[in-house]
């Protein structure tokens, strides 16, 4: 008997709110749900990391809204630094080779993503060194939202894993294998070298250079060189012009005293090619090839400054890091310089060569790069490479 | 010469600083605020909201007693209220975590059967949803909220015969218009679409009692109906008498935008959704307003550049619950008719709403693989669907 009244009551209440959830269907417009952002990065001297939290989830898990007034100033996040901090460390336990780190956060930033504001906790890992298996429990925002997932990135070796934490899958494991102590100055030399011969960009761009590099341009005509020498010293001012400017961005760019956003450096890398292609065709800067080198080798230096981030700057043997690369990047470029040119210098009498490869070869060069450039300005994706 | 020479070079690389430069500013990099005052986030409209007020105390007093049942439930019916209201599945999620200790038990206390079968529901996961559903009705059988679940998630499914069979109990639980507009909501789509009409109608000029929300509902069905029928002026002012009740419905202004936009009305839509940027649907439809105009707004770029990340951001946690959205973003927006097709038939697989026929059909049409369309236009057929803008499809897909 008590039991029917009780179902009444519970279906007289649930009524009030039928229509409510009869059109609450999978129709609703979602926003996007829960995530977090957990990027971490093992290099031969340990683990560092970025987590990126939800505002929103933050506020309904530690509160951040300090003055309750609907919204969450930078003043507000910062009075909870304490909090948020201590909230993500018990959120997040990591264990090296069975050794418990901590998470030691060195600053908390903001970043905003498609779907609201996060707060960006940068950290090292202490407690051990780089591990050979990584033990990793998470449990941020389950108790609040069984939907919330974490999403994580782990760097190392050049390598990329993805993984995805949720309540039933809190762990994940990762084996990195026996980390070879390797030196950083032939490991960074080696990336550099590869940098140049896998960005087709950098390799456009000094083709571009070199086309006209073993021809002398006369009354509106090209006309090959005289002697191999010539051909040597030109090519040899625009491959040191080159290498000049680039290692000057390069060198700043990676000790923090310049920072541009990569994609207006790859977009103005683009042009650079373009330019450079076009003026084999039309001549705007007469016969200062090596002058174009180096106004936009400054550019090409913001490139590998990113490059060289990327692969991950190993604190405290940056010199030796950023020498490595930068000779790395010399040793790929003269390695091209020494193919092109024998080459380029036995067909350079031909008409052939003057007329077909620089113009063609130019005008080829300015399709792709104009190509990137659209490609990097509006981000999307057309070549392959 | 020299110096000349370098001048031009310098000017050559200012020259192209302004061209490159608007699209960085989409880049997402941490940065650290200089003012201590910056807004970051804004977690409601106005100050002090009751609902969000209500849904804290009850958390509160949750956290306190995290076992205690009608506590829990209360704050998850809350919760899932918000969620529709905001267009947020944060609230479901939130909702879930109260239910946490009964989520997992195959036959909880009735009131938690039914929550969970919303939840799952609202998460697109509708073959866990009818299960708990049947349960439900098997345990109480005079539930209408259980009945109407039940007839929502069919009539998603397609499954008309069964939605309407789930429909009838309702006569006896609901109050008149809550019963009607449910039945309607399926008969509309089943071959008596202008019998429908006329009865909802009826119902709505006549004086029994309902809630601005069950008004709403009642116009938003039949406004679709109507639009479906090619009765465009009708279904307008049906969809305007039901925003002129006031109350925040988000699925209530896609219905309309979507609308707007079938009849080239790009510039009205982007009035309507221009605050809407929050939920993943009204900003769609934004985007497609903005792409339409015939002077493009700047925000448009922006606007397709957060939903691509957000869709990225879903791939990445594993969900499929936008597949219908996301395949109209790629064929409407990105012009990636074969992508949009394999969306379009994914989720064909699961759902069959008129929205679900229709993307199918669109990217079929445009991706030249006619093969494709067939289900749609078996369903069509099987269950004499009738809708205008279909129909054009069909005869696109089926020239003779």
């Amino acid at each position: 008997m008590k039991g029917i009244s009780m179902i009444k009551r519970l279906s007289r209440f649930f009524l009030l709110f039928a229509a409510f959830l009869v059109f609450a269907t999978q129709k609703a417009h979602a926003h996007p749900q829960s995530s977090a952002y957990l990027t971490l990065h093992a290099s031969t001297t340990g683990l560092t990391g970025e987590w990126h939290l939800a505002l929103r989830d933050l506020e309904d898990a530690i509160g951040l809204d300090v003055n309750d007034d609907g919204s969450i100033t930078w003043a507000e996040l910062l009075s909870r630094k304490e909090a948020v901090c201590a909230y993500a460390q018990s959120r997040l336990h990591l264990l090296g080779d069975g050794q418990m780190g901590s998470l030691r956060v060195k600053e908390l930033l903001v970043d905003n993503l498609s779907d609201g504001a996060y707060a960006v906790l940068r950290f090292e890992v202490d407690g051990f060194q780089r591990p050979r298996r990584l033990e990793m429990n998470y449990n941020a925002f389950f108790d609040i939202d069984p939907k919330h997932r974490g999403l994580l990135r782990l760097d190392h070796d050049g390598q990329i894993q993805l993984g995805v934490f949720s309540p039933t899958q809190p762990s994940q494991s990762f084996e990195f294998g026996v980390a070879t102590p390797h030196n950083p100055f032939f490991t960074f030399l080696k990336e550099g070298v590869w940098h140049i011969w896998s960005g087709y960009d950098h390799i456009l761009f000094l083709l571009a250079l070199l086309l006209p590099g073993v021809l002398l341009r006369r009354d509106a005509t090209w006309q090959p060189v005289a002697d191999m020498r010539t051909a040597f010293v030109k090519v040899l001012k625009v491959v040191t012009a080159f290498t000049v400017a680039h290692s000057i961005t390069l060198s700043l760019a990676v000790l923090g005293f310049v920072h541009l956003p990569s994609r207006l450096v790859e977009s103005a890398i683009a042009a650079s090619v373009v330019v450079a292609a076009f003026n084999n065709l039309v001549p705007i800067f007469g016969e200062g090839g090596w002058m174009v080198a180096f106004g936009f080798g400054l550019l090409h230096g913001f490139g590998f400054a990113n490059a060289l981030r990327d692969l991950g700057l190993q604190h405290g043997q940056l010199a030796v890091t950023l020498f490595g690369f930068n000779l790395g990047v010399e040793a790929g470029q003269l390695a091209i310089v020494a193919v092109f040119l024998p080459l380029a210098l036995s067909v350079r009498s031909l008409l052939f060569y003057q007329r077909f490869i620089l113009r063609f070869g130019s005008a080829a060069i300015m399709v792709v790069a104009s190509t990137w450039l659209a490609e990097r300005v509006l981000d999307f994706k057309l070549l392959p490479f | 010469m020299t110096l000349c020479a370098f001048r031009k070079i310098v000017v050559k690389i200012t020259f192209l600083l302004p061209v490159v430069f608007p699209a960085t500013l989409l880049q997402a990099e941490p940065y650290l605020p200089k003012d201590g005052g910056q807004v970051l986030e804004t977690l409601r409209s106005t100050a002090f909201d009751p609902v969000e007020h209500e849904i804290r105390a009850l958390r509160a007093r949750l956290t306190a007693e995290p076992g205690n049942l009608t506590l829990a439930c209360e704050f998850a019916r809350r919760c899932i209220e918000r969620s529709r209201s905001q267009a947020d599945p944060r609230y479901l999620g939130r909702a879930q975590a109260a239910l946490v200790p009964w989520w997992d038990i195959p036959a909880p206390p009735i009131e938690v059967l039914v929550l969970r079968a919303t939840i799952k529901q609202s998460q697109h996961d509708f073959t866990n949803a009818l299960a708990d559903l049947s349960l439900a009705v098997r345990l109480a059988p005079r539930n209408a909220q259980v009945w109407l679940t039940r007839a929502t998630i069919l009539t998603v499914l397609g499954d008309y015969a069964e939605a309407r069979k789930a429909c009838l109990p309702l006569a006896q639980l609901a109050p008149g218009p809550i019963a009607l507009t449910a039945v309607a909501s399926v008969t509309s789509l089943n071959g008596e679409a202008e019998g429908s009409c006329a009865l909802l109608q009826r119902s709505l000029e006549g004086n029994t009692p309902a809630s601005p929300d069950e008004k709403i509902w009642s116009l938003t069905v039949l406004a679709e109906a109507l639009e479906r029928l090619g009765r465009v002026s009708e279904a307008e002012a049906d969809f305007k008498k039901a925003l002129a009740l006031g109350q925040r419905d988000p699925y209530l202004l896609g219905a309309y935008a979507d609308l707007l936009l079938d009849q080239g009305r790009a510039q009205e839509a982007a009035e309507l959704l221009k605050n809407e940027s929050r939920a993943d649907g009204l900003l769609l439809r934004l985007a497609f307003a903005e792409s339409a105009m015939s002077l493009r707004p700047v925000s448009c770029d922006a606007h397709i550049a957060i939903l691509k990340a957000r869709y990225e951001a879903g791939h990445l946690r594993g969900d499929f619950v936008h597949q219908r959205e996301e395949a109209r973003f790629d064929l409407h927006l990105l012009g990636q008719s074969s992508q949009a097709l394999r969306l379009a038939e994914t989720n064909w697989q699961v759902q069959h709403e008129p929205a679900d026929l229709r993307i199918l059909m669109e990217s079929a049409l445009a991706a030249g693989d006619r093969a494709a369309a067939q289900p749609a236009l078996d369903f069509i057929r099987k269950n004499r669907l009738e809708d205008v803008e279909l129909a054009k499809l069909a005869r696109q897909l089926n020239p003779k």
